[in-house]
């Protein structure tokens, strides 16, 4: 299995979601800068990390959404390519179109720092084959921007094609609609969620629930 | 030339930073405050003289970069 974080001035989850990627699915990765125009050959998954890209300037993902290595993600994935969007990750997959709907400011205005209860809403994708849908994961959030918003004919494309990957156990934190906290695409090759799985790989980081997501995509790609 | 663009959330979508500055408002004893949304201006500007060109381009600008149109509208003024 090969891998490529993206690194943009401002990621600051990058090498914790290389060390996740090489530890959990024995990935071969490469980091790739945002000024790149090409993706390395061979990739099976593109992951864009988890920070403050461009300051949250204008919007949280709008810069980094235009750099011009999203031309190059925005290609892998038209072709079938997996990528994964941790929080700022997936505010830059709803700028750039490849996930629908927006995050805004979260409704009470906090910071939100801590363990959030997800529950798994489908086994269905390379990303959460490893649980069963209903299942409940234990995976830290880290974020100002992440209320999910969308128009009701998305909400409903994504309730009725089984795509809404993650949703906060027990209400959102954050104002997000329909408690959602990770959405699939239509070809259930693309997940964009703010909770941080690669923050919680190992028992030293106080869970390990997160390996999941990671032994997902070694089932789902490694052989392939 | 000279170009402004108001970004606003758009009707309908939540500002939670509108309803915090309408609350302080209040406890400042400004009464009958129905409602704030928070926006952005964005001061452009541009080579380009003439305007209605201007005016197109800046549009472009707001739908490639300067709004959001799942959550934002905008008004652009050219000056």
């Amino acid at each position: 299995m090969r891998a490529a974080v993206i690194v943009f001035p401002g990621s600051n989850c990058d090498r914790d979601m290389a060390v996740a990627l090489r530890e959990a699915t024995g990935a071969g990765v490469s980091m790739v800068w945002h000024k790149d125009t090409a993706l390395p050959e061979g990739l099976d998954l593109v992951a864009l990390p988890g920070g403050f890209s461009f300051g949250d300037h204008l919007r949280c993902g709008a810069i980094a959404g235009k750099s011009p290595i999203m031309r190059a993600v925005t290609e892998f994935a038209g072709k079938g390519g997996h990528v994964l969007g941790v929080c700022n990750g997936f505010q830059i997959l709803t700028e750039t179109g490849l996930l629908p709907g927006a995050l805004l400011r979260n409704g009470r205005l906090k910071f939100l720092c801590k363990s959030s209860p997800l529950r798994v809403g489908t086994s269905a994708s390379a990303f959460t084959n490893a649980w069963n849908a209903g299942d409940i994961a234990s995976i830290p959030i880290a974020h100002h921007d992440g209320a999910y918003v969308a128009d009701e004919d998305t909400l409903a494309a994504l309730k009725g094609e089984d795509r809404i990957a993650f949703t906060y156990e027990g209400g959102a934190p954050n104002g997000a609609m329909g408690d959602i906290a990770g959405i699939l695409s239509r070809n259930r090759r693309v997940l964009g969620m703010m909770p941080h799985p690669e923050r919680a790989v190992d028992p030293a980081h106080g869970g390990s629930d997160g390996r999941r997501l990671f032994r997902s995509l070694f089932h789902a790609l490694a052989t392939a | 030339m000279k170009a402004r663009v108001h970004v606003s959330l758009k009707t309908g979508v939540l500002d939670p930073q509108g309803e915090a500055i309408r609350h302080a408002l209040g406890s400042l004893g400004f009464e009958g405050v129905s409602g704030v949304r928070q926006g952005k201006l964005i001061e452009i500007e541009l080579a380009q003289t003439d305007p209605d060109a201007a005016r197109e381009e800046v549009e472009r600008m707001c739908k490639s970069l300067l709004a959001n149109p799942v959550i934002e509208s905008y008004a652009i003024e050219i000056a």
